[in-house]
């Protein structure tokens, strides 16, 4: 019982920030056209919307006892979510305060009139009421996820066209890296083993003990660049640190890599999958690499933990902000994530701090992360 | 000088063992696998191990595992760990109990035997072989800071060999110059950093280590 009423009780608080957050939209849309304040209060606004709806999607979940959908921008359904809950949400308690009230009222006419044999009626009808209004919490609490999921969540048509862009984006993501690799392999380490064997095949014929010497020193020298290209190209594909250590010892060894202060705050119970653990990894890597190169930034932080069936990782650091949501290295991280269904938000004002939230629905293997 | 070999690799594990048998190392024992790697460790107490950091079973950083419990059993037992790549977190790991007598080389420094065979001697007495690359990154990681950026290129390269391990005499030889030129050097990079001056070689290692390793303020 205690479940359904705290329930009811943060369904009533959601509605009222539902209330806040549209008179915020409305304040927005009316004062955007007119060169008010710019658009960012509004991508504000728009983000705490986006937060109150993932809540109330993952605690929907929770109600309905199903696995919680992704986190999905769509803002059409979520302002329409808004303006529901804003409704429902306190209604569901005036309800059930309503019947409540009208057993205080049969209570009084009982008072009125004691000894007759109408007060056994009225007792019952207030046993009665009650009854109902407690039977009443745990179905207006179904009803409400209910009817979160039934706004929130993208139809059939939509998730299909969903996953067809994000299937192709995923395909041609691998078939680049995969190009990638073949170029970086032909140019470096291939071509360095054909001037080792070279070198080699030439000192085998020479006479000359200098010659020799000078061709196998040559051959030396290749070889050692062919094994420095073989080790930036098997970081770039799957770091061992992360095989090794998993998602939460790789984004730590990733912030030693950066030549600025990192804070790192993770709280991973388990492991993820692999696919998604290189996603999120090379995501954190991105995001730290772009702190400490073009920010300015001193200090940054990482944040790395899973609740409600989401995985969650921020990147936040105190440069300048200003950080383009866009780039070449930014799209090929969202991309990348989309095969996942996870997104990633990018909040970078001018004079920062820029934050890079990355969401990703999953769930946490068993396998327990071993300790160093 | 008696020695473990840990490679899973044979052709590797076969060259190590030629190698240091050649440079007048005794190869007690070479294994290919972490358990047995731990039970050699136990039972031949060798001067030095020199341990490939991926084995199996599990494959990942088994060997580093392995040789980091070695040494909560035996505080300062000599471990040498090589590997294809570095790790500032391997390496933070290994120096954590400022015990001394480790080394985290990458495996292409075998290719310049001299200098390998000198870095197992070093371990084995004690003293620290980090990797130049290990040691770069953390130079990078501290250079916009104040004291480091007082110092002059030339002591710069001598911090850069004295963190990696070397003493005196061999950066000395490294760089082409006398031993009191670097003795000089090491002073004012002492004095610069703020650092207790140290007659032991190790210690000062220890503390040039530490210095690197804190967050850059």
């Amino acid at each position: 019982m205690a479940e359904p009423v705290s329930g009811l009780l943060l369904n009533a608080a959601a509605g009222v920030a539902a209330w806040v957050l549209l008179v915020l939209l409305a304040g927005c849309a009316v004062l955007v056209p007119i060169g008010g304040p710019g658009v960012r209060p509004l991508v504000r606004v728009r983000s705490m919307v986006h937060s109150l709806a993932t809540f109330q999607l993952a605690r929907a979940a929770r109600v309905l006892g199903h696995e919680p959908a992704g986190p999905e921008r769509a803002e059409g359904r979520e302002t329409a979510w808004l303006a529901v809950q804003a409704v429902t949400g306190p209604g569901g308690v005036l309800l059930v305060g309503g019947v409540l009230s009208a057993d205080a009222v049969l209570w009084d006419l009982q008072a009125v009139r004691p000894n007759s044999p109408l007060t056994l009626a009225l007792s019952l009808a207030v046993v009665a009421i009650v009854a109902v209004a407690v039977a009443a919490v745990p179905l207006l609490d179904r009803a409400q996820a209910w009817l979160a999921e039934l706004i929130l969540r993208p139809g059939d048509t939509d998730r299909v066209r969903q996953l067809t862009e994000s299937r192709a984006a995923a395909v041609s993501a691998q078939a680049a890296e995969l190009r990638r690799i073949e170029r970086d392999l032909h140019d470096g380490a291939q071509a360095r083993l054909v001037s080792v064997r070279m070198n080699l095949g030439l000192a085998r014929s020479a006479s000359d003990p200098a010659q020799v010497r000078a061709l196998l020193g040559e051959a030396w020298e290749s070889a050692g660049q062919a094994l420095a290209d073989l080790r930036d190209l098997v970081n770039g594909i799957h770091p061992p640190v992360l095989a090794d250590r998993g998602l939460a010892g790789a984004v730590e060894a990733a912030a030693l890599h950066v030549p600025i202060t990192v804070d790192v705050d993770i709280d991973l119970p388990a492991r993820p999958e692999a696919p998604v653990e290189s996603a999120v990894y090379f995501a954190a890597a991105e995001a730290l690499t772009n702190a400490a190169k073009h920010s300015g930034a001193h200090r940054a932080w990482v944040r790395l933990g899973h609740s409600g069936g989401v995985l969650r990782l921020v990147v936040g650091d105190d440069g300048r902000g200003g950080a383009d949501p866009g780039g070449t290295g930014i799209d090929g991280i969202r991309r990348r994530l989309s095969a996942f269904d996870g997104t990633l938000d990018v909040r970078s004002p001018a004079g920062g701090p820029t934050e890079f939230i990355v969401e990703i629905p999953c769930a946490l293997s068993s396998q327990k992360i071993s300790p160093s | 000088m008696r020695v473990v070999i840990a490679e899973d690799l044979a052709l590797l594990r076969d060259g190590l063992v030629r190698l240091l048998s050649a440079s007048g190392f005794e190869v007690v024992e070479a294994v290919d696998n972490g358990p047995m790697l731990l039970s050699a460790l136990t039972r031949h107490r060798p001067d030095v191990a020199v341990i490939d950091v991926r084995l199996p079973p599990t494959l990942t950083d088994e060997g580093l595992r392995v040789a980091l419990e070695a040494r909560r059993r035996r505080p300062g037992l000599p471990v040498l760990i090589l590997s294809q790549y570095v790790e500032q977190l391997y390496a933070r790991e290994l120096l954590s109990d400022q015990a001394g007598a480790v080394g985290y080389l990458l495996k292409d420094r075998i290719g310049d035997v001299e200098q390998f065979v000198e870095a197992v001697r070093r371990v084995a007495a004690g003293g620290t072989a980090m990797d130049s690359e290990v040691i770069g990154q953390l130079l990078t990681r501290r250079e916009r800071d104040e004291p480091l950026g007082r110092l002059t290129p030339r002591e710069h390269e001598v911090l850069a060999l004295m963190a990696e391990g070397l003493s005196n005499a061999a950066i000395a030889a490294r760089l082409l110059v006398t031993d009191k030129a670097i003795a000089k050097h090491t002073n004012n990079i002492f004095a610069k950093l703020g650092l207790p001056p140290s007659d032991d070689h190790n210690r000062r290692v220890v503390a040039v280590l530490a210095y690197l390793k804190a967050e850059p303020g």
